[in-house]
């Protein structure tokens, strides 16, 4: 049996006011909703004909990118809102976890706002009475429960309203994102709530950008993107295509960030003037011009370019493991620079460098070819260089990159300053700078499964 | 309709909460507290009296003596009927955060203001009453019985213009602006502060119009004007009228239901 039936649903929300379109009271009255007197340009289509089910007693994850409709989602199906097209059935109560403490009044008693906030949930004053003291124990609330809420904590505050909510003991528990804000602590113990609320057969769908709340809790997932449903099914694959999508368009907004910072004013000191060196062909170097990120922006203070420009490096490329210019990688994927220089007058006393940053500043790695053993070096017109590193053993992160070519005695020929981004994906959280291959080992009485060993 | 007022039913002791919350709310951090309800409508009538017996002693017949308590009969249901509709006016979007997030019926709301009023209206009344007293009115008891019948058809009418003013309010705002000029007009439009005989006659075919004027006659009738209450016929026709304003007030609040969410 299905909780939670959801078919061809559209909603069209108004870009603009109601104004133009409810001229005189007349047509407000008589008309209603008419949407679709409205130009396409008025109007925004929130979700585009969403249809998926949710069997009774699964927990059932929604994930999406910002505006992909989620929450438009989630709202429909608590009854707050109609579709403009298709049908949304809920079976049994509906609870939803939108925002915890709506409907609080500052000014009177946790107490009266718990009966209160209770009985819009749909109890009955009774019922309240008999879970009062589970909430406010819930809530760890008992000392302050007769102070206004207005002097709360914002954290008191959403225990309360979340203790509220989950107390109301729907079939069906929507919950929008409140895992998010909270301590430890609390996320767990209503991570707990949810799990029994398994345990007795109930539903709960998730709309969350916590990816790993996911794969651990839900039984299903959705992919909602651009108000469609991507993908459907098991939360692993779910996750997995989505999390490559994001990836994607990452690269795409790195790659687009690239060339910028490789031509926005570069500051040479050696001249006193600006060097704008345009990158090789910006146009082709944007593969997805119509995704919306904004560039990372963590190095822009010390970023830039600078040197005599005896030898200058024209081109850098970022090459992966399927030998294409890109910006990311795996951890453990290999990494190969690739600069095209240029000599203006034949040099003899020259050195290539290399450095990785991570966004604290921090020098991950840095190495150029004299400290590598070169004994003579010398470039007469142009030529490549590359700087190729079997395994990007980084952990997961944004790392900017330096690239130069000095004299012998450090002084730059063309110094290029965190110019270029990368970024590094892994599936684990660790925590440090690198990530050194490893494997665990266990004997005695020591049991531990799960862990990947063949490293 | 039924339905929904059934439905309403279901919500009652949320909406004894919530005016009991509105009542409480409204007075914390204030020094005299609770006492506001009675102060305010005595300050009221403190500005009306100094305005008609000390700057405008010659205004009003003699037949209206003592004026204080004439004036008293209708200014204290005015004070909830016009506060009420400011409100009402305003409640939905004021909670507009609470119409996007929580799933409950939004009707609700207007109606907590207008019942808060009543509250506020029934403080009032041991003033009214220490008035009588005190001019030594004379009351007839069967008149008295009238009393809650009144109140109750300007409940009526009050809830079913709160509804529709509630809701028409979310689409136009203009109307909460709109309003408070509208009631100053209406204030003066009704027999509150004159007697209806005072006006001429081509005036008082309006006046006849407006249900405030048979309401606020009512009132004076029943607790200024001895003798028996014998203008029950225009009073039921008031009340009549009312039961039309509710039922409309309700379909268009019923309406525009699905509208709120997107548009506080």
């Amino acid at each position: 049996m299905n909780a939670i039936e959801v078919r061809g649903v559209r909603k069209t929300y108004r870009r603009y006011g109601r104004r133009k379109q409810f001229g005189t009271l007349k047509s407000a009255l008589l008309s209603g909703r008419g949407l679709r007197d409205l130009k396409p340009d008025e109007t925004l289509d929130a979700l585009k004909g969403v249809s998926f089910d949710v069997a009774a007693g699964r927990t059932f994850g929604v994930v999406g990118r910002n505006g992909s409709g989620k929450s438009t989602m989630l709202k429909l199906i608590a009854g707050i809102g109609k579709p403009t097209e298709g049908t949304v059935d809920v079976r049994g109560k509906v609870s939803a976890l939108i925002e915890l403490g709506a409907g609080f009044h500052p000014e009177i008693s946790g107490r009266e706002n718990v009966y209160i906030n209770g009985m819009m949930l749909g109890l009955t004053k009774r019922d309240v009475a008999a879970r009062f003291d589970n909430i406010v124990e819930f809530a760890e609330l008992q000392d302050f429960i007769d102070a206004p809420v207005k002097t709360y904590s914002s954290g008191m505050y959403m225990r309360l309203g979340f203790a509220v909510a989950i107390h109301v003991d729907p079939d069906v528990l929507l919950v929008d994102e409140v895992l998010a804000v909270g301590d430890e602590g609390f996320t767990h113990k209503c991570l707990d709530k949810f799990a029994e609320f398994r345990r007795r057969g109930r539903t709960v769908l998730l709309v969350t950008h916590s990816l790993d709340l996911v794969t651990r809790f839900c039984d299903e997932a959705l992919w909602l993107d651009a108000g469609v449903v991507r993908v459907q099914g098991d939360p692993r694959r779910v996750i997995d295509a989505y999390r490559l999508d994001v990836a994607k368009s990452e690269d795409a907004a790195l790659q687009r960030a690239a060339p910028d910072a490789a031509t926005s004013g570069i500051w040479d000191p050696g001249s006193g003037t600006r060097n704008f060196e345009p990158s090789p062909d910006p146009e082709s170097r944007i593969p997805n011009p119509g995704i919306p990120t904004d560039p990372p922006d963590m190095f822009r203070a010390i970023e830039g370019r600078w040197g005599s420009r005896e030898v200058e490096i024209i081109g850098v490329e970022l090459v992966g493991n399927d030998g294409r210019d890109t910006h990311l990688f795996q951890s453990g994927d290999p990494l190969e620079i690739r600069m095209r220089v240029r000599a203006n007058q034949p040099v003899s006393d020259l050195v290539f460098g290399v450095g990785i940053f991570n966004a604290e500043g921090v020098c991950c790695y840095g190495t150029n070819t004299r400290i590598d053993g070169a004994t003579t070096s010398a470039i007469n017109g142009s030529g490549e260089v590359r700087f190729a590193i079997d395994r990007l053993d980084l952990i997961d992160g944004t790392y900017k990159l330096d690239v130069a070519a000095h004299r012998e005695n450090g002084a730059p020929y063309d110094y290029h300053r965190l110019l270029y981004t990368i970024r590094v994906s892994s599936r684990l959280k660790e925590a440090g700078i690198f990530r050194p291959p490893h494997r665990w080992g266990f004997s005695g009485g020591v049991r531990v499964s799960g862990l990947d060993t063949s490293e | 309709m039924l339905s929904s007022f059934r439905h309403l039913l279901r919500y009652r002791a949320l909406i004894q909460s919530l005016v009991a919350r509105e009542l409480k709310a409204r007075y914390r951090g204030s020094v005299l507290g609770f006492f506001w309800s009675f102060v305010n409508p005595l300050l009221l009538l403190l500005v009306y009296s100094f305005v008609f017996t000390v700057v405008l002693p010659d205004v009003h017949p003699a037949e209206l003596e003592p004026f204080a308590l004439f004036m008293f009969c209708g200014i204290l249901p005015w004070t909830w009927f016009s506060s009420s509709l400011l409100e009402a006016s305003n409640v939905l979007i004021a909670s507009g955060n609470l119409i996007r997030k929580v799933l409950f019926p939004a009707e609700v709301l207007p109606i907590v203001t207008v019942l808060a009023g009543l509250v506020h209206f029934c403080f009032g009344l041991p003033i009214l009453a220490a008035f009588l007293v005190y001019y030594n009115v004379p009351v007839v008891m069967t008149d008295l019985l009238w009393f809650p019948v009144v109140a109750l058809i300007q409940l009526v009418l009050t809830v079913g213009l709160a509804l529709l003013l509630s809701a028409l309010a979310v689409h136009f705002r203009d109307i909460r602006d709109l309003l408070a000029n509208l009631l100053t007009l209406w204030f003066f439009a009704t027999p509150i502060i004159y007697a209806l005989s005072q006006a001429p006659p081509s005036v008082r075919r309006f006046l006849n119009l407006n249900p405030f004027t048979h309401l606020a006659g009512a009132y004076q009738e029943v607790l200024f004007r001895g003798g028996p209450f014998t203008d029950w016929r225009r009073l039921l026709t008031v009340g009549a009228a009312s039961l039309v304003v509710l039922t409309i007030g309700y379909a268009v609040f019923d309406r525009l239901r699905d509208t709120f969410a997107e548009e506080v």
